[in-house]
């Protein structure tokens, strides 16, 4: 008896340690390996910075690899300002984005959570039927319809609201199309599923104490999608700051989010220790929202037991 | 009304007119019929139960009253006036959900006061009540709990004071206690019933628990598939049910199949038995006698005096503690079930099984049955 509760202690530890140890493999190594490189200089060798880590040179050689890092690419960051525009328009178009997913999704999302039980999985399987054709795909057929022939144009013509062409592409407006059309199935789905798990008696309860129904959707129906809402925004607005194929392909080449600089460090610079640096810089920056939703989370858990 | 205009948001019209009046109420779902032409008054200061199997429709029927549903046809009228398309939030009755409904993002105060918050009320006024109604279920102290802090039998006083702080014309109950464990159930019956006598409010409870609809209730409905089958106190419909479901439905009762005679005694299959009375029955009809278990006395000899009385034997004994039920087998291979208090402090039970026994009961201990 004892020995076999020892045993499931064990596994239990051991199904603990799973994740622990696939976020330290996949996760905090690489992430070391980067904000090693971001402490790097460039160099034209290969790999195409300085120092190597060497193991074989021993103790020396590790103080020696110390006291060559240095943080001038994290400096480069803060005093060019292209940087710092590249930064500032990512967060710009991920807030806008994420407000105006939350603006689109919430109706989507209630529409379905209220839609006849059979209907649901139907409605569900429809928003998710996008992730069917590969993203890339979907982002080409937005510059199809969006340029000056393209499917846009056509029926804003025809239907005699615009006289001539606009030009769609390589603009913010069909950033934030782009942005919105591949990202609301991450907005609809967790607001769905808070929406989806509340209890409809509670709005016969808000409307037998005198409170009409669109007062109760404030006063019961939003408070209680809260977390649902939360997890969305979180959904689009981490990934949509990184986003670099919807900018590249759809916007203009003025003014660059912040994926699309690192891109261009990356591969057209060759410039490895800056690239890491901006991507270094871009996760702690991210960190910021997900330790508010964290504790948001653990909040309602403290709450919900 | 008791005390007037302060136990309601109205001022009652006339005192003549019952309070909530159903008149030939019809309701469908699809092609199911959920309530089928009822009529029912409901008085002032009532406390009334609807009582039925699940599926009778006797939740449908309150959530009429409460404008969740709307009747197919007829209409249903509240002092006098008919309510039908008067919006749920709009109606002077509250509702204690089966499920408590409680809003979980607020707190207990939130919740008792959100009913007045929806109304522009004063916000010390609602502090005030708040803290009255939280006195009235003896939750004082509560104010700031969240609802999931709550045990089950918290929560139900915090539903109860939340659809009572309106002051409704009718406090609608539906099945208010099926969640709380049995002795708490008990003790909150008898709070339920003080509560009403101090309330003066009218009380209408759904229920399929036919011991808790007797002791709570002024008034029974009995209702099976969307009718109603006898509208009556919980003694006479205990004592005098009008039909073998009834009967059979509340409390237990062994029924006896004959055929009435001139004399007003039943001819069956026992022999000739007695009757107290013979209610709508005429000579001739087929009749069933309907016999409480305890209402019939059980003796090793047979019994001398003015009662019916036939011989068995023991076939069956369930010891309940205060009470045994014994099963008789009877002569023509009938049971009739039998209820003896244990009176004896030394346990046990007076009879075993397979003795031969004598049942009687006077003539008038049955009720006589045509449908």
């Amino acid at each position: 008896m004892q020995e076999s509760l020892q045993k499931r202690n064990w596994s239990g530890r051991a199904v603990l340690l799973l994740p622990y140890l696939w976020l330290v493999v996949f996760f905090l190594a690489p992430f070391v390996i980067v904000f090693k490189i971001s402490l790097s200089q460039t160099a034209m060798a290969q790999p195409p910075y300085l120092p190597v880590f060497d193991l074989s040179t021993g103790w020396a050689g590790l103080r020696e690899f110390a006291a060559q890092l240095s943080p001038d690419s994290f400096r480069l960051l803060f005093t060019d300002l292209i940087y710092l525009l590249s930064y500032l328009k990512s967060l710009q178009v991920a807030a806008i984005s994420t407000i105006i997913l939350l603006l689109i999704g919430y109706p989507f999302a209630y529409g379905i959570a209220r839609a006849p039980r059979g209907w649901q999985p139907l409605l569900v399987m429809a928003v998710v039927l996008p992730f069917w054709t590969s993203f890339l795909i979907r982002v080409y057929a937005w510059i199809n319809i969006l340029q000056r022939d393209g499917l846009l144009n056509d029926v804003l013509m025809r239907l005699h609201i615009v006289d001539a062409p606009v030009s769609w592409l390589s603009s913010d407006t069909a950033i934030y199309i782009g942005m919105i059309y591949s990202y609301l199935p991450f907005m609809v789905l967790p607001l769905y599923a808070a929406l989806e798990k509340m209890d409809e008696t509670l709005l016969e309860a808000a409307a037998d104490l005198g409170c009409p129904r669109w007062k109760t959707f404030w006063l019961v129906v939003v408070p209680l999608s809260l977390p649902g809402a939360a997890a969305g925004a979180l959904l689009c607005f981490i990934p949509i700051v990184g986003e670099f194929v919807i900018p590249d392909l759809l916007g203009s080449s003025e003014t660059l989010m912040i994926g699309q600089t690192l891109w261009n460090e990356f591969f057209a610079n060759r410039d490895w220790p800056v690239a890491s640096a901006i991507a270094v810089t871009l996760l702690v920056l991210l960190l910021v929202p997900m330790l508010f939703y964290e504790r948001l989370q653990q909040r309602s858990l403290e709450g919900g037991r | 009304m008791a005390d007037g205009g302060k136990a309601g948001r109205g001022p009652a019209k006339n005192e003549k007119q019952p309070l909530v009046r159903f008149e030939a109420v019809t309701k469908r779902f699809g092609s199911v019929v959920a309530v089928e032409a009822l009529s029912l008054d409901i008085g002032h200061v009532e406390f009334f139960a609807l009582l039925g199997p699940s599926g009778c429709g006797k939740t449908t029927l309150l959530r009429m009253l409460a404008g969740f549903e709307t009747p197919t046809e007829g209409r249903i009228l509240l002092d006098g006036e008919d309510i039908v398309s008067v919006q749920p939030h709009r109606r002077p009755v509250n509702m204690m959900f089966q499920s408590y409904a409680l809003f979980p993002h607020l707190t207990v105060e939130g919740n008792i006061g959100f009913g007045l918050r929806q109304e522009s009320v004063a916000r010390a006024e609602i502090a005030d009540r708040v803290a009255e109604m939280l006195a009235l279920v003896r939750l004082q102290g509560f104010e700031a709990r969240r609802i999931d802090q709550l045990s089950g039998g918290q929560r139900q006083r915090v539903a109860l004071a939340r659809s009572l702080i309106k002051r409704p014309r009718v406090l609608l109950l539906d099945e208010p206690l099926a969640a709380l464990d049995k002795k708490l159930r008990g003790e909150t019956q008898f709070e339920l019933m003080e509560l009403q006598r101090k309330l003066g409010t009218t009380f209408v409870i759904v229920t399929h628990d036919q011991e808790e609809a007797m002791i709570v209730a002024d008034r029974i409905a009995v209702m099976d598939r969307g009718r109603l089958m006898q509208v009556a106190s919980p003694a006479e419909i205990y004592e005098r049910p009008n039909s073998r479901w009834v009967a059979g439905f509340i409390g237990e009762a062994t029924m006896m199949e004959g055929r009435l005679g001139a004399d007003g005694n039943i001819e069956c299959a026992l022999g000739r038995l007695r009757t107290g009375g013979t209610g709508r029955a005429r000579p001739g009809d087929t009749v069933w006698l309907a016999l409480r278990p305890e209402k019939i006395g059980m003796a090793s000899d047979r019994p001398k005096g003015d009662f019916n009385a036939v011989s068995g034997t023991v076939s069956e004994i369930g010891y309940r503690g205060d009470t045994s039920i014994y099963k008789i087998l009877l002569s023509d291979r009938s049971v009739m079930q039998v209820a003896l208090t244990n009176a004896s402090a030394r346990g046990g039970t007076p009879f075993s099984l397979n003795d031969l026994v004598w049942l009687s009961w006077p003539p008038e201990a049955g009720v006589v049955l045509t449908e």
